[in-house]
């Protein structure tokens, strides 16, 4: 069992926690995963590092809450414990020898871009932040972007926080004035990425990112997570999870995203009746 | 006066009709009275073949002997000095190519029926709410086992009957590796293994879940923690695909992935948090044991036809004949000497359909198999929403990338003597992490030897 030692709300339906797993801590990087179980009969979900602290040996978190298990997850308090907390798993991050690099981060994913933005910051490299969020409300993590980032760019889509337009504008607007970047991290929603890769790639810039598919054991065992990269199949939660994006097949990995929806939303009917039920 | 009927006593199971819609077990045990007639169908010989064709020699005459004198204990007492996993191996051993095969009375008539005989003994054990624990005098040292299935329990027993302190890690939440992802709750109900490793428990076996050896901790920590020598029995978990077209359409499954859904996370349960596809029409790829697995869960599902695509013939199907019986008896359809080529999805990438062509068979290749040809201009479309690709699995590479010197063949198998010894110092290996995906019983075997070379090899440190 894994206690959770903090947690706060991010936005109406982001939280972020942290968990005491040392051994997890002792070895996380950015850019690696961890597989949780809240309770027995759980679902085992994948949900990237968000931070660590190797002395206090605590892991973050940050999960937006759209099924039944992140809802689970959320109805955990500090004091709580949650069944599996397994990890680092993946590959981390590549930081190496880069000294100049776009970070862009959408939505929910602005939690897996920080501590890669903050990672290359500490290495040395002038950071570009580019966070886009649908709207004001569920802005996260701008001040601690801002801490770690050369130039910052906030963008919404309804123009109520930063600029009104999507990440892509900003980019694209960087890189017409002449902007440098050794590389181009993009981490968020499956089409943001899509769209990011299709314009790095008219500038011919180097576009890493990071892929969530559906995941069970998180070690290479079920093949769930498998990807179309450059023609041949790759499972994520080995291979990757970051992968060159200007060779994934985007529209294949938001198709398997899909598969299972329906059940999806039927269990989080359920888990929203057994919460109700609790809380009365 | 021995039992001189030629017949087996047959093992009562569930009706096809009733069994395909549940995941209860199918094969229900012998009675009492049924294993004792059983058992004085053993003659004693002397030189006791069928031991010879145990891949962990248990003493089967003595055994027998015991329970034909209703001594029900004194028979799991010696079984369990040889196996660590008595009730698992009466269920999924392969006993008709194995001690079964050897038996006399099998010359002329059925072999005496040693699995259902074993399983006997062992569930009557498991049964038993006063069943003791032996005490073990711990030797104070300490040995690691990667991994918690039947190579990993094996070693884990004998070390801890030897006074070992071993601690068993396993990288899922739940201890069983293959026993509970793999085998369906049909064929191996998840309380036998349970049970099992509750016996390993009680002698003083410790299990560390949620641990992946190779990424939370390496082989080396676990060395320099104090483990004075490692067992790595982590099995061949990778699945493989079979490269054709299709292969990412939504409603494509690995075995394992499959399998792991409905045994592991009980996506069987109308409750569960974890989904399975409950397809209408499945086509499951391979013809061995998984293939069977796969195919009777699928049915289970609710799934209204269940094809076996294979690409051989009938007599090389590599699955236990008894359960290709049991699928047949159940309604799954055998489409032999007939291989995929593409799976066609609809609009939204689903699966349509999986078009196939047939085979011959040609003369026999390297396996000794007579090799499948293609036959031009047979191919047809099978209409399905599911595809189960079950093709095998190889070793998982974690251990290998991180272990500096750890020497792995081709495949990937870690390189090992014939006691289990590896390149590494200190480190042993068996089971399917070794051979690539194998059976239960040869996993357990390559355990126990490895176990007894741990002993030799701390003792004379």
């Amino acid at each position: 069992m894994y206690t959770v030692v903090y947690k706060r709300a991010l936005n109406p339906t982001v939280t972020e926690m942290k968990v005491s797993a040392p051994l997890v801590a002792k070895r996380a990087e950015p850019g690696q995963f961890i597989i949780l179980r809240v309770d027995e009969d759980g679902e085992r979900i994948p949900l990237t590092v968000a931070d660590y602290d190797r002395e206090a040996g605590t892991v973050t978190i940050i999960f937006q809450t759209v099924g039944a298990t992140t809802m689970k997850l959320a109805a955990k308090n500090v004091g709580d414990q949650i069944a599996d907390f397994v990890g680092p798993l993946g590959r981390p991050t590549e930081t190496e020898g880069l000294s100049s690099v776009a970070v862009i981060g959408g939505g929910v994913g602005c939690a897996i871009a920080y501590p890669v933005a903050k990672k290359l910051h500490t290495l040395g490299a002038a950071v570009h932040t580019v966070v886009g969020f649908r709207t004001r409300e569920l802005v996260i993590l701008e001040d601690e972007f801002r801490a770690v980032s050369d130039t910052f760019c906030l963008m919404s889509d309804d123009g109520t926080a930063g600029e009104r337009g999507l990440v892509t504008d900003a980019l694209r607007r960087a890189l017409d004035s002449g902007e440098h970047f050794d590389e181009v991290i993009a981490i968020g929603p499956l089409p943001m990425m899509k769209f990011v890769c299709k314009l790095t790639k008219e500038y011919n810039v180097k576009t890493v990112v990071s892929m969530n598919p559906i995941m069970i054991d998180g070690t290479g065992m079920c093949g769930c997570c498998r990807l179309t990269v450059g023609g041949e199949m790759k499972f994520a939660c080995v291979d990757g999870p970051d992968f060159d994006g200007h060779l994934v097949d985007f529209d294949e990995a938001m198709s398997r995203a899909a598969m299972y929806r329906e059940f999806e939303s039927r269990a989080r009917d359920r888990a929203c009746n057994l919460l109700r039920a609790e809380v009365k | 006066m021995p039992n001189m009927s030629p017949k087996m006593n047959e093992m009562p199971t569930l009706p096809p009709e009733v069994r395909s819609k549940c995941f209860s077990e199918v094969a229900l045990g012998y009675t009492e009275e049924a294993a004792l007639d059983e058992a004085a169908r053993c003659l004693h010989c002397k030189n006791a073949p069928c031991v010879t064709g145990c891949p962990v020699n248990i003493r089967i005459p003595d055994f027998i002997a015991r329970l034909r004198e209703r001594d029900f204990s004194g028979a799991y007492d010696i079984i369990a000095d040889s196996s660590s996993l008595p009730a698992v191996c009466g269920r999924v051993c392969p006993q008709e190519t194995q001690c079964e095969s050897k038996c006399v009375r099998g010359i002329k008539g059925d072999a005496v029926g040693i699995g259902r005989l074993e399983r006997f003994v062992a569930d009557r054990h498991n049964a038993d709410p006063a069943k003791s624990a032996p005490h073990m005098e711990k030797n104070g040292h300490r040995v690691a086992v990667v991994g918690s299935g039947p190579s990993g329990l094996t070693c884990a027993g004998d070390l801890a009957r030897l006074g070992y302190e071993v601690t068993v890690f396993e990288a899922l939440h739940t201890a069983g590796g293959v026993l509970v992802y793999g085998i369906p709750e049909f064929r191996l109900p998840k309380s036998i293994v349970r049970g099992e490793i509750e016996n390993l428990v009680a002698l003083g076996v410790k299990f560390e879940t949620d641990m992946v050896i190779g990424k939370v901790l390496s082989i080396d920590d676990l060395l320099d923690d104090g483990f004075e020598a490692v067992f790595i029995g982590t099995g061949a978990g990778l699945p493989k695909f079979m490269n054709i077209p299709g292969e990412s359409c939504n409603g494509v499954y690995s075995a394992n992935e499959f399998l792991t859904r409905v045994n592991l996370m009980g996506a069987f349960r109308d409750d569960a948090d974890t989904p399975v596809m409950r397809a209408r029409r499945v086509a499951v790829v391979g013809g061995g044991n998984v293939a069977m697995d796969a195919a009777r869960s699928a049915l289970r599902l609710g799934a209204e036809e269940v094809s076996i695509v294979y690409r051989r013939g009938e007599d090389e199907l590599p699955a236990r004949r008894e359960e290709v019986e049991h699928a047949k008896e159940e309604g799954i359809v055998f489409r032999l000497l007939t291989s995929p080529t593409e799976i066609l999805g609809d609009e939204k990438r689903a699966v349509r359909a999986i078009k196939c062509i047939k085979m011959e068979l040609g003369e026999p290749d390297a396996s000794g198999r007579r090799r499948p040809i293609p036959v031009e201009g047979s191919d047809f479309e099978l209409p399905v929403d599911c595809v189960i690709m079950a093709l095998g699995t190889s070793p998982n590479p974690l251990i290998k990338d991180t272990t500096e010197g750890l020497e792995t063949e081709r495949r990937g198998g870690i390189v090992t003597d014939e006691v289990g010894k590896t390149s590494r110092e200190a480190v042993y290996a068996g089971g399917d992490a070794v051979t690539g995906a194998a059976t239960v019983i040869l996993a357990m075997g390559a355990g126990k030897t490895a176990a007894r070379a741990i002993d030799e090899y701390i003792k004379n440190k």
